[in-house]
């Protein structure tokens, strides 16, 4: 753990949420990034080219959304902290190599900036239906995480977590935004100094397996003489292929599950609203989570008790924290911008009534729309 | 000195098949790399899905990344943009290379970058079973051209050539000095740099098409292959399945 000077002079700024997201990844020591434009994010790839001219990181726009995941992952290899931006179409591009990165535990950083779907769907409007895609968009079964911020602040903070993150736990960590915070432009404070976290070294370790308890092994960087043997394929803690052991096999997904699991409690991040006394809980996260919010403080003051569980990290999912909360209150709302990926989530954790909302037209949820949806239920 | 190139290899017996062309290229690469005094710490071996991509990983003992079919090169360029001290070499399949690869192909040599790509050209997906793909000859017996293959192999090599790529050449596992010196050249030439090696695949390739044996096929090789200098003076009739090895970018056979 490092402290490090933020690249901009600590103080007050004026952001849009891709610009935070760019200057977090600055903060945080990013000093390669390979992307491909596509609406909502390329003003991350294009801010990210200017300022990498003075602080000294590695730009490259590729081809295709297949060559920026995979120059990053390369470049990770090489030393780099690595980051690349997309949004839907794009996102679905990169996901092989997503899976590649896991196996591989490549630290990576994947910016998407959601937006309508499916497929090209609306390229300027909002929506969060790229949450399960997230943690299940590769084949096979794996963990990831994945932050949500509200604010253009949390953007900010959440890209230099997600970096901390993918160092720490040699995993792809996914800001999960949304295009209505990548264009909302707010006040940000930035800090003189910065917790930052670089991945584990020691040479001639095993780099692909570990008994340490954390589950995370330390990871050679290309030209440091280890031999290194990186393969997407099945294999040992030394990188050998090992296509035909099962127990190779179980042991690899086990620790490469586990490794995020076991460590949820040190992950996961969330915040609580007005639960105390509450009668029904509202339970949201990003942009919809500002007008939840909005609308519970008006019912408050008409005498409603509700409350507000806000999700900052969407994967893993704060499962045990669901529960606990939900132990207390009986009816659930869950607003979102999509079809009901984070309730169907809830509903797996909660005996009760989980009530989801989704509103999938490309625009914010507004906070009558939410107050309204509480009052039909209360 | 017969076992001098051990010093390169990882103690494991190759996974290639009896009579794979492939041994010979990856013998070829390390006595190209060895007689440059090349220090093997200082390479980065990058290889996509298939039997081409077994050449390096994981027979060679330096640093190598196996990468998802096709984009070995998309990798090995995030490596080398952010470390330009690291030699880079991306051995690879024909069909990993230029099929599925094929667009990060031409934009690593578009953007010129300074690695070495040799293209191990079996002329099929061998790993799958034996597919057709961009390099299978004419009317060859493929498991998806029972028919006879519909399509002429694609001129690659010419088109990076014509592009303007430093160094550009195609040789055969059946031309093994000019194979080695080809390689070595490419390795000291800055910029881009590719070889189409063509090789042999007896088990998928001979088999369908009346080569069974490794000896077959490595004859069917050398009565294929012809030089540049040749292949000027003959017809374009004559010319129909010949494969044409030399480099092509400065007009040496």
């Amino acid at each position: 753990m490092v402290l490090r000077k933020s690249v901009l002079l600590p103080g007050t700024y004026y952001f849009s949420g891709n610009e935070a997201i760019t200057e977090g990844a600055i903060a945080a020591g990013c000093n390669f990034y390979g992307g491909y434009p596509i609406t909502p994010s390329t003003e991350i790839m294009e801010r990210i080219s200017v300022r990498f001219i003075d602080t000294g990181g590695v730009f490259m726009q590729m081809e295709d959304e297949l060559g920026a995941i995979g120059s990053i992952i390369g470049a990770s290899w090489a030393g780099a902290k690595a980051m690349t931006a997309t949004s839907g179409p794009g996102f679905s591009l990169m996901q092989e190599s997503i899976g590649y990165a896991v196996m591989t535990e490549t630290p990576i950083v994947v910016v998407n900036v959601q937006r309508a779907g499916p497929s090209t769907g609306q390229s300027v409007r909002v929506a969060s239906g790229d949450i399960m895609q997230a943690k299940w968009g590769s084949h096979g079964d794996y963990q990831i995480i994945a932050f949500c911020p509200w604010s253009v602040q949390e953007a900010y903070n959440q890209t230099v977590q997600a970096f901390n993150l993918a160092e720490k736990y040699r995993v792809p960590v996914f800001l999960l935004t949304e295009e209505a915070i990548g264009h909302l432009r707010e006040r940000i404070e930035v800090s003189r100094n910065m917790e930052i976290f670089n991945r584990k070294k020691k040479p001639g370790a095993a780099p692909f397996g570990t008994k340490e308890s954390d589950g995370v092994p330390p990871m050679p960087t290309f030209g440091e003489g280890e031999k290194l043997l990186i393969t997407g394929s099945t294999h040992d803690e030394y990188g050998i292929r090992r296509v035909s052991s099962p127990s190779v096999q179980a042991k690899l997904t086990s620790r490469l599950n586990n490794k995020i699991l076991n460590n949820r409690d040190k992950i996961i991040d969330y915040e609580v609203h007005y639960i105390d006394d509450a009668d029904l809980l509202v339970i949201a996260y990003g942009f919809t989570a500002r007008s939840a919010l909005f609308a519970i403080e008006e019912l408050r003051q008409r005498g409603k008790k509700i409350g507000m569980l806000r999700l900052k990290t969407l994967w893993p999912f704060a499962d045990k924290t669901v529960k606990d909360i939900s132990g207390k209150i009986e009816k659930i709302f869950v607003p979102e911008m999509n079809r009901g990926q984070i309730a169907g989530e809830v509903m797996k954790y909660v005996c009760g009534d989980v009530v989801s909302y989704s509103q999938t037209n490309g625009e914010v949820i507004h906070p009558e729309t939410i107050a309204e949806q509480i009052r039909r239920l209360c | 000195m017969a076992r001098d190139l051990e010093k390169y290899l990882r103690n494991r017996p190759t996974r290639f098949c009896a009579g794979c062309g492939h041994g010979i290229l990856l013998g070829a690469i390390l006595r190209a790399i060895d007689e440059l005094g090349i220090d093997i710490d200082d390479m980065l071996f990058v290889c996509g899905i298939g039997c081409g991509g077994w050449i390096p990983s994981p027979n060679i003992n330096g640093d190598s990344l196996h990468t998802p079919h096709g984009r070995a090169i998309a990798f090995a360029t995030g490596a080398k943009m952010f470390n330009p001290k690291l030699k880079v070499m991306v051995i690879s399949g024909d069909g990993d290379l230029m099929d599925i690869g094929g667009n990060h192909l031409l934009h690593a040599a578009w953007r010129n970058i300074d690695l070495t790509v040799i293209c191990a050209n079996n002329m099929l997906y061998g790993m799958t079973g034996g597919q057709a793909c961009m390099l299978t000859p004419k009317d060859a017996y493929t498991q998806t051209t029972t028919q006879g293959n519909p399509y002429y192999p694609f001129k690659f090599c010419e088109v990076l050539a014509a592009a303007g790529t430093p160094y550009v050449a195609r040789y055969a596992v059946t031309q093994p000095f000019q194979l080695i010196r080809s390689i070595k050249k490419a390795l000291q030439t800055t910029g881009f740099t590719f070889i189409e090696a063509v090789s042999t695949c007896p088990t998928q390739f001979g088999r369908r098409n009346q080569l069974g044996t490794p000896s077959d096929m490595l004859k069917f090789l050398k009565e294929k292959c012809i030089t540049r200098r040749k292949a000027a003076s003959l017809s374009k009739e004559e010319l129909k399945g010949k494969i044409v090895t030399g480099e092509f970018t400065d007009g040496e056979d």
